[in-house]
């Protein structure tokens, strides 16, 4: 049967079910023949923090939403153009954001009289009319698996299990996605038990062939590949990238990494990732809890290890003190922060970008930290590269921001050629052994004692001197210490002196940043938008439509939190009005009145989701219409 | 640098085979410029002196020896040994030298710490050090109350302690240190008295040579907050409280000598007079034994009158270090797969061109 094709410039697709439907599994094969179709994508998984939540139920229901396109897209869209329903959950939960015409594929094996109750439908929605304004494709799913692998020596949970796949085949088909992917993946999956992966490609085919011969789907459609910048391009998760900065950092530095961590959503896949990778001498330390995490991560940084720590907001609580002492001894420390909804345990797989303050004022004393932010999946690579450029040139703890939504999300990268990274084995150098250098007597007092405080006059970063070098014997503590000799000291003028050198040394890294960038192309725009952090997508896709209206509107994101691009204060004074959209009640905004003078508007959202980009464009609109 | 350092260089001292080696060293070159500002009488100077002597005895340099030390008058004694050194924050020692240790295997590690800051305030990461087994020797002054805190109880007070915090008395049953390390399974246990530096010295010499998470608790007297605490088992020549425990060697004590022990129905151990002791039912020591179980019930034999006290090294047995498992993994990791090529790491998986 030749069905009729139709062109679409961009599609949104949501794969909806049951926890256990393994709806990620499914999104994220499709995301992975849509990016080696040569398509732009971005994605946004949606799944609950318990594993298994009861079966059926609207709290279990998982979600994998998908936006690809022929042209460079920003954001995971905000309403699905396709749902796919596994049960009636799915769909009660899903229909909301389902705009009219859209195209519904539901799962009719699951509308029993059982699953219909648990969710409160009377009568089942497939029969009483109410979705008859969508585009709705009935499709048995789960007895058209059991069906197709009835030959197979398998169990009939097994089977049905598979319906997943055969979900996959069916869309796989409909959007002319390369199958080949999935085939070799679900081979190397299931390699050691052969009738499951015969079973799981049968599925996966029979969804495909059901696609093409059924009378349910009469069009199939075309998104051709986008025309993005020349090069070779993988997709990649937030964490992902994260992984593989660090180990790239620890490369381009010289140094071994330690990472010590403690399990924590939506954190921990960047634990998982390093533990591969022991071929790059990645040394991952699963610690007992937060504290010791960040503890052991301390004492490799001490030891000469470029060090990690990974967590989300509770676990950033727990590792305040230690994250202070690093602070006050002065050694380069990264501290990764996945965001998380708070507070207290919160949502742990929703986004949100509360803990910007955390991250700044989060401990006791005057105690200043670099914080840098994460923009995209992709970004949270030369994010963790930067971070630990600032930390090993200023023997500083540096905490990066990352969240749920950058960290699960995923996007096309065009993998970086290795000699365009920078170089950070020139940012730092151990220091050498008293007298074996130019550069030790440096560090030397008159008697020849070694001085672990006195500072380089351009970056104020004191020695980093490793034990094992000779004559460089000293002794650090989160006691005061005496500027240069760095022995303990309780006297006055020195406290405040080191007080100040420690805030000088955290300024002083904006030197070292380039100007904050602004995007403003009819060049008349009096309104900024400034973002930071995961919001640059749907800040980029709102600002689009509002341009596309005919207005102009600048745009501008933040990379570092602390310090600041030192030209943020002239770009906010040259505008009449700033947004700043964010992920929390206006942390942003509250820094950049406090030191700025500025009277920003704050728009915020909590919900755990990314903005959507078509509200986001009504505010920036309506505050365009004010200025 | 460091990473670098792998050679066997025939240090006698398993745990420190991969250190390099120096010779020549004195107490003094261990001596660092800092005035040592513990409260006259502290039995704290006794140990830094043993400490202090005993370093040159190990031929390690001084820039490979690294001491690290939570919060608390012990954690003070870093800045009094001229080697490398961290004062780091309450009760985190050991999670510091896990780190440490773990990525420095060129390093001699040791921890000092006491009982409120091993045992309240960093009682988790202390167990977790001992059962992973790191390479590390850990050193608790137990002076069983808080000193610099200026006198509270502390986890190894004895029930009923009145102080400033406990008016009518702790309620709070205390931990036996030897117990709880014995309960992790630790692969080294010890204990000694800081009035006997012929004694602390050995069980130092012990611990340094034992491959592995090594756990020494030190007896040792507050006398501000907590004065005598020991009393009973100072003078060790006259009560025969104490109960020397010498690996190979029956286990005797009392007056004359004239106690030995044998195991009970339970698995307890009881005292019984040599005299009267069927032939081979005493115990000779043995800290090699892969069950815990028998240094526990040396263990249990402490009382708060210290009628029964044992020292010396409870247990001390073979079981690869953490440091030295994770080593392995990376050298095998890169035996099969070859040293990590960062642009094929960057292009692994599914990737496409653009062009």
């Amino acid at each position: 049967m030749t069905k009729q094709v139709q062109k679409l410039d961009h599609v949104i697709i949501r794969f909806a079910g049951d926890s256990g439907d393994g709806m990620q599994l499914a999104g994220d094969r499709f995301t992975q023949e849509t990016a080696v179709f040569g398509n732009d994508l971005s994605t946004l998984p949606n799944f609950p923090a318990e594993i298994r939540a009861p079966a059926g139920t609207l709290p279990g229901v998982s979600s994998f939403q998908l936006h690809f396109a022929d042209h460079d897209i920003l954001t995971p869209g905000d309403a699905p153009d396709v749902l796919v329903a596994m049960n009636p959950a799915a769909l009660k939960a899903n229909l909301k954001d389902l705009p009219r015409g859209a195209d519904l594929i539901v799962n009719t094996d699951e509308f029993t009289k059982r699953n219909l109750a648990k969710v409160g439908y009377d009568i089942s929605p497939l029969e009483d009319g109410s979705l008859e304004r969508y585009n709705l494709h009935a499709v048995p799913i789960t007895s058209l698996t059991v069906k197709a692998l009835e030959d197979f020596d398998i169990t009939r949970k097994d089977a049905e299990r598979a319906k997943n796949m055969f979900a996959l085949g069916m869309l796989s088909w409909l959007y002319g996605r390369p199958a080949e992917s999935t085939r070799n993946f679900l081979q190397a999956k299931f390699a050691r038990k052969p009738e499951i992966m015969k079973a799981n490609l049968a599925a996966f085919g029979a969804g495909w062939n059901f696609g093409e011969t059924t009378e349910a789907f009469s069009v199939r459609y075309e998104v051709r590949p986008a025309s993005l910048a020349p090069g070779t391009y993988r997709n990649i998760t937030g964490n992902t990238a994260l992984a593989y900065g660090l180990i790239a950092a620890s490369r381009l530095a010289g140094l071994p990494l330690f990472l010590g961590s403690y399990p924590i959503t939506p954190a921990s896949d960047v634990l998982h990732e390093l533990a591969k990778h022991k071929r790059f001498g990645v040394r991952t330390f699963q610690a007992e809890d937060e504290i010791a995490s960040v503890g052991a991560a301390l004492g490799a940084a001490f030891g000469g290890s470029l060090s990690v720590t990974t967590t989300s907001g509770p676990g950033m609580a727990l590792k305040a003190e230690t994250v202070g002492l690093a602070v006050s001894v002065e050694l380069p420390l990264i501290v990764c922060d996945i965001q998380r909804a708070g507070p207290s345990t919160g949502m742990p797989t929703k986004t949100e970008q509360a803990d910007l303050l955390m991250a700044l004022f989060g401990r006791n004393g005057e105690s200043p930290v670099p914080v840098i932010a994460a923009a995209s999946p992709s970004d949270c690579f030369h994010a963790a590269i930067e971070a630990a450029r600032i930390a090993v040139t200023y023997r500083t703890p540096v905490v990066l921001l990352s969240d749920g939504y950058l960290a699960n999300g995923s996007e096309p990268w065009r993998i970086p050629d290795i000699a365009s990274l920078p170089d950070l084995s020139s940012a730092f150098s151990f220091a050498p052994s008293l007298g074996e250098a130019a550069g030790g007597e440096a560090a030397a007092n008159g008697d020849g004692e070694f001085q672990p405080f006195r500072r380089d006059p351009a970056t104020l970063a004191r020695p980093w001197a490793v034990p094992g070098t000779p004559g460089l014997e000293h002794r650090i503590g989160g006691i005061e210490k005496a500027d240069g000799s760095g022995t303990i000291s309780y006297d006055p003028d020195n406290h405040d002196r080191m007080v100040r050198l420690r805030q000088a040394k955290i300024d002083g890294i904006a030197a070292g940043i380039g100007p904050l960038e602004v995007d403003d192309p009819d060049g008349d725009a009096r309104v900024l938008v400034l973002g930071w952090g995961s919001t640059f997508g749907s800040i980029g896709a709102a600002v689009r439509r509002v341009r596309n209206a005919g207005h102009s509107v600048a745009q501008a994101h933040l990379r570092h939190l602390n310090p600041f691009p030192s030209n943020l204060g002239e770009v906010l004074h040259r505008y009449d009005k700033v947004l700043v959209p964010e992920i929390n009640l206006g942390q942003l905004a509250l820094l950049l009145r406090g030191r700025f003078l500025v009277d920003v508007i704050s728009y915020n959202q909590v919900r755990g989701l990314p903005f959507r980009a078509a509200e986001l464009a009504e505010v920036i609109e309506d505050v365009i219409g004010h200025a | 640098m460091h990473d670098g350092i792998k050679e066997q260089n025939g240090h006698r001292l398993a745990s420190l085979a991969l250190v390099p080696r120096a010779a020549g060293l004195a107490t003094k070159d261990f001596k660092s410029d800092q005035e040592v500002r513990w409260c006259p009488g502290c039995g704290d100077y006794a140990i830094l002196a043993a400490f202090q002597a005993f370093l040159p005895g190990l031929e390690v340099p001084r820039e490979n020896v690294v001491v690290v030390s939570g919060i608390g008058c012990s954690s003070r004694l870093p800045y009094y040994v001229n080697t490398y050194g961290m004062h780091s924050i309450h009760g985190r020692a050991p999670a510091i030298a896990t780190g440490l240790a773990t990525s420095r295997p060129d390093l001699s590690v040791w921890v000092i710490t006491g009982d409120g800051d091993a045992l309240s305030i960093g009682g988790n990461h202390l167990i977790h050090a001992l059962r992973r087994n790191v390479n590390i020797k850990i050193l608790l002054f137990n002076n069983r109350i808080y000193g610099l805190t200026k006198g509270q109880y502390s986890p190894t007070s004895e029930q009923g302690k009145v102080t400033k915090s406990t008016p009518f008395g702790s309620l709070d049953h205390p931990f036996n240190p030897v117990s709880l390390a014995l309960g992790a399974e630790a692969s080294f246990v010890a204990r000694s008295v800081d009035s006997d530096r012929k004694h602390l010295t050995s069980v130092l010499r012990a611990a340094a040579d034992h491959q592995g998470a090594a756990f020494i608790e030190v007896f040792q007297n507050c006398p501000i907050f907590n004065d005598d605490a020991f009393a009973p088992v100072k003078d060790s020549a006259g009560s025969g409280q104490l109960i020397r425990l010498e690996h190979g060697a029956p286990v005797r004590f009392g007056p004359g000598g004239e106690t030995g022990l044998r195991f009970g129905p339970f698995g307890a151990l009881e005292p019984v007079p040599v005299a009267e002791a069927t032939p081979g039912s005493l115990i000779t020591h043995d800290t090699s034994l892969a069950d815990p179980s028998y240094a526990f019930a040396l263990s249990r034999l402490d009382s708060a009158d210290f009628a029964r006290t044992p020292i010396g090294v409870f247990r001390s047995v073979d079981r690869p270090s953490y440091d030295s498992l994770m080593a392995a993994q990376i050298d095998d990791a890169r035996a099969r797969g070859g040293d990590g090529d960062l642009a094929a790491l960057l292009a692994g998986g599914d990737t496409w061109e653009v062009s």
